[in-house]
């Protein structure tokens, strides 16, 4: 055991040796941290819109009106032209157009029926969808009103929705990203370091050197692996020390368990960067290789883009992505104040796994060639 | 120009003998772009709901099925009383739970009016407000069917332009396209001098009578070269596996395209002169840029939706201005006039990072 | 000097695909010599320091160091022997007493043996100036010199040296071969490769290895005696005719 920290203590100094290394681990991810979890809202502000007004009556005023005073929307310009409209989306000058047809005001004061058109501009994607969400319920709001000044009793007509928003009763999104973000930047900070580690030694040749000594396989791998755990944990402190002052996200769980959890995931990371290092011959490859499994962890996650959402075997894929059950978890913890026997299933899943990868790159680093 | 020519076949096959790493090179972006391609989208199906039925009559049997026939959600608990939901949200799974009050039916039918307790995990806002919003329309339609709203002779008629089939593709595939093609341009070059430090061919390279600009453009056209050839495959994969519109021109595209990764390789050689190993530039060219690029670049998250300083600090993403073009280019089919400003910015970015890097690369050399 | 044989080789074989690196080569080495396994560069002394060391596999034949057989008693080979590679191998981002701390650790050395040996080499190759430097701002020759007394400092029964003395002026090489003199003095035996023609005057006995087998092996007067050369050189020149 006492070899073991002698890998540790070198391990270390090497790491610290280089001046650039303090920065790039501590300074950037917290400063990503502090800054990217305010890029995850979905409210959209500032919506541009046309209104092509076919009907020029009091009613369709009324209804411009109405927009052009919601906080959402910018009413950039009334006409009756709708391809001046189209041609101010193509300069992405507008987001939306909404279109008023002639009649309007005649046909819905008869009960007749009459349509409202709204053309959004896809090219904004999620934006499109939103501001066409708005929209509709701006005109339903309209149209209620409407039938409310006819005199008909209920201004509530049908099903009323009450909302009860637990766990985040402000709906704030940071509540949501924080703790994600948080697992993104230790996650890439362990599989990176680890990534390169042992690669390193190869192409510099002390490798060599190391595979002479007595040194046991498991002596080697856990004294690489001490060092970047430790770095991940003091990053992970600091990250969830920004996350509790800063953005003030609740803590309704144990800390206990959450350390708990986040040593046993760093574990498996860690694992995975070590044998990675062990199937490279050289740091480029490794810095691709962590790269592709870092790229396709992060966008598969379920933190940028719901996992319902995707396809059912791109589900099953991200059955094998460490980050979904950290983030479930972390979530579950902080936001919910779940305790052990709710996260049992994923803490099984990350042991499991973290027990298999480390097994598998002792296994795959061969002292002898 | 003779040495240059050299150096850059040097360069080239430096690149081409390390037959694992050109394999990953080419075969990574095609591996990513087809999984997230048809993984990425936003679009909520299938998500998981309780309901806690306490009137157990044939409206609320009639709405929970038109519920869980909408595509939206998946009805998989049935909870007995109030108690419940705290558990049930607790184990991770439900995105929401429905309460029917006791008189549900009964009110819907005599005061043509009814309440429904919609609990949501707002541990995802975003997720809740949408899920909610899918739930109203479901309301307002069950309620129009049942003859408990009148009908309101007000349609609404939506259309996304651009993008008349809605398909979620064409919102994220240029997104994908821009975020792989830039970091892994970044990225190749980002370790490449920082490399030859490590292993002390610099010092070759320095003795050489070539000036630092010329190392510089030497070492960028091997990797534009193979940064072109992903980008071509990343496009022939958007038209072909995702059926992407081309409306635009190929030429006005291709020229985006040089410029954007031209753009991307300088910035990581930007990195490669200032990072002191191949660990250094690898930490922050992976960390620095994965990030930044894929949360502020617009690709997932509306920019327009960030604070304002967040909204500054995209302008200086070049993936940021390149989405908008490709999307453009592709799906609207606009001339140059249209992106002239956002290429402006592109050509900007690439000029400013050119100078930074060659006086960086001055100042490693004394 | 006394008979025991710490190095024992029969038939000893590295194939890659059709190439045989190393064919069938057979010796001994007693304790305490100094034995010099010479040959041109590619000659496959490298690969067979590499088996003997236990860091690369044999294909067929046997081998013994100090009593352990090189495939299936490596660990305990591997505590009794000391190894300097050709690219000396210590750590360019760590000093010396950090070097040598950490070697010292994981041969089982003592804190206390750890500091005292530290003292030790620093006195005696006169590094007190240099004892706190990076690895990476040493010339060569101290290199050299540091990384020999590393692999010994475990006191190992053998000690392998690939190639120990290149890249460096002749004065230097003196100075390196006056602490292998030291080394096998105390009773440790010593293996090193060399292209290095006129190093075999400092060996024990010789052996000179040709593309892959050994050619020739004996005192410096046998070899010099038997192929009536004047000195390696011409040796080297007979045989790989």
């Amino acid at each position: 055991m006492r070899k073991i920290i002698f890998i540790v203590q070198k391990e270390f100094r090497q790491i610290f040796r280089n001046k650039m290394m303090k920065p790039i681990l501590f300074v950037m991810p917290i400063v990503q941290l502090a800054v990217l979890a305010y890029t995850a809202d979905f409210t959209v502000k500032n919506i541009n819109i046309f209104i092509e007004d076919k009907d020029n009556s009091g009613l369709s005023k009324s209804l411009i009106n109405k927009i052009s005073t919601s906080d959402n929307f910018n009413l950039v310009e009334v006409s009756n032209s709708f391809t001046e409209g189209f041609s101010k989306v193509e300069k992405n000058e507008v987001d939306v157009i909404l279109s008023i047809p002639e009649h309007f005001n005649r046909n819905l004061k008869s009960n007749k029926k009459t349509e409202l058109s709204i053309s959004a501009d896809a090219i904004n994607g999620t934006k499109a969808g939103i501001s066409i969400n708005y929209l509709q319920n701006l005109i339903v709001q309209f149209s209620q009103e409407l039938v409310a000044k006819k005199g008909v009793k209920n201004t509530h007509s049908g099903i009323e929705i009450i909302q009860r928003d637990w766990y985040n009763p402000s709906l704030d999104y940071k509540y949501f990203m924080v703790p994600g973000v948080l697992v993104l930047l230790v996650t890439m900070i362990a599989l990176f370091l680890s990534g390169m580690n042992i690669v390193r030694e190869k192409e510099v040749g002390t490798i060599e050197q190391l595979n002479v000594t007595p040194i046991k396989k498991y002596q080697f791998i856990i004294g690489k692996l001490l060092p970047f755990l430790i770095i991940g944990l003091i990053e992970f402190t600091i990250g969830l020390a920004v996350a509790l002052f800063w953005f003030k996200v609740p803590f309704l769980g144990s800390i206990g368990l959450i350390y708990i959890f986040t040593t046993v995931y760093l574990i498996l990371i860690l694992g995975i960067g070590m044998f990675i290092s062990t199937v490279t011959d050289t740091q480029q490859q490794a810095m691709f290789l962590s790269w592709f499994f870092s790229v396709i962890f992060i966008l598969m996650s379920g933190l940028l883009t719901p996992i319902e959402s995707m396809p059912e075997w791109a589900q099953n894929i991200t059955l094998f992505n460490p980050i979904r059950y950290y983030v479930e978890v972390i979530r579950m913890v902080m936001l919910k104040g779940s305790g052990f026997p709710s996260i049992i299933n994923n803490f099984f899943i990350i042991s499991g796994s973290a027990i298999f990868i480390n097994l598998l790159a002792i296994w795959n680093y061969k002292k002898t060639s | 120009m003779k040495t240059f020519l050299a150096f850059v076949n040097k360069e080239f096959k430096h690149i081409f003998r390390d037959k694992r790493t050109l394999i990953i090179l080419f075969g990574m972006p095609i591996v990513l772009v087809v999984l997230f391609g048809f993984a990425i989208t936003t679009e909520i199906n299938n998500a998981k709901i309780a309901v806690l039925d306490y009137s157990h009559d044939t409206y609320s049997q009639k709405l929970q099925h038109k519920i869980a026939s909408s595509g939206y959600f998946d009805i998989t608990d049935n909870l007995q009383s109030n108690s419940q939901i705290e558990g049930i949200f607790r184990k991770g799974k439900t995105k929401l739970v429905l309460v029917f009050p006791q008189d549900f039916g009964k009110d819907l039918v005599n005061n043509k009016h009814a309440k429904i307790q919609v609990i949501t995990d707002a541990s995802d806002p975003n997720t809740a407000n949408i899920l909610v919003s899918y739930l109203q329309a479901v309301f307002q339609k069950f309620s129009a069917e049942e003859g408990v709203t009148l009908q309101s002779n007000l349609d609404i008629k939506t259309r996304m332009m651009y993008n008349p089939e809605n398909k979620s593709v064409y919102m994220f595939v240029p997104g994908v396209m821009t975020i792989i093609l830039m970091l892994i341009s970044a990225m190749m070059t980002s370790i490449t001098i920082a490399r030859e430090k490590e292993l002390g061919t610099m010092e070759i390279l320095l003795v050489s009578p070539l000036k630092p600009i010329v190392i510089i453009l030497g070492k960028i056209i091997p990797y534009l070269v193979l940064s072109m050839i992903n980008a071509i495959t990343i496009l022939m994969l958007g038209l072909f596996v995702f059926n992407m519109p081309m409306e635009g021109s190929y030429l006005l595209l291709f020229v985006e395209i040089l410029l954007f990764v031209l753009a991307s390789l300088i910035l990581g050689l930007l990195i490669s002169t200032v990072s002191n190993s191949q660990q250094t530039a690898m930490l922050l060219s992976l960390m620095g840029l994965m990030l930044p690029t894929i949360l502020l670049s617009g690709f997932i998250f509306p920019i327009s939706s960030m604070p304002d300083i967040l909204q500054w600090i995209s302008h200086i993403i070049p993936a940021k201005w390149f989405i908008i073009i490709i999307k453009n280019i592709m799906l609207k089919g606009t001339g140059f006039s249209a992106i002239a400003f956002e290429t402006g910015i592109m050509v900007l970015i690439s000029v400013v990072l050119t100078i930074m890097t060659v006086k960086k690369f001055k100042i490693r050399l004394e | 000097m006394e008979e025991e044989k710490v190095i024992e080789v029969k038939n000893l074989t590295k194939q890659f695909g059709a190439f045989k690196a190393v064919n069938n080569i057979s010796f001994d080495v007693k304790k305490g010599e100094i034995f010099g396994f010479l040959g041109a560069n590619g000659a496959g002394k490298t690969t067979a320091i590499k088996m003997l060391t236990g860091i690369l596999s044999s294909s067929s034949g046997e081998a013994k160091v100090a009593g352990y057989d090189i495939n299936s008693q490596r660990d305990k080979l591997k505590e009794n022997i000391g190894y300097m590679s050709q690219k000396f191998s210590l750590y360019e981002d760590l000093t010396l007493k950090e070097n040598v701390k950490f070697y010292g650790g994981i041969y089982g050395l003592s804190n206390n043996e750890i500091k005292n040996k530290t003292q030790e080499m620093i006195t005696d190759l006169g590094l007190e100036d240099i004892q706190d430097t990076l690895i990476s701002d040493i010339p060569l020759g101290w290199k050299q010199k540091i990384a020999f007394s590393i692999a010994v400092l475990h006191h190992p029964k053998i000690v392998f040296l690939d190639e120990p003395t290149s890249g460096v002026d002749p004065i230097t090489r003196r100075q390196f071969w006056n602490l292998i003199y030291q080394a096998a003095a105390d009773g440790i035996t010593v293996f090193v490769t060399t292209h290095y023609m006129d190093e075999a005057e400092y060996c024990n006995r010789i052996s000179m290895m040709v593309e892959g087998e050994i050619a020739a092996m004996g005192t410096l007067d046998e070899l010099l005696a038997k192929y009536d050369a004047k000195n390696m050189d011409e040796v080297f020149i007979k045989i790989a005719r």
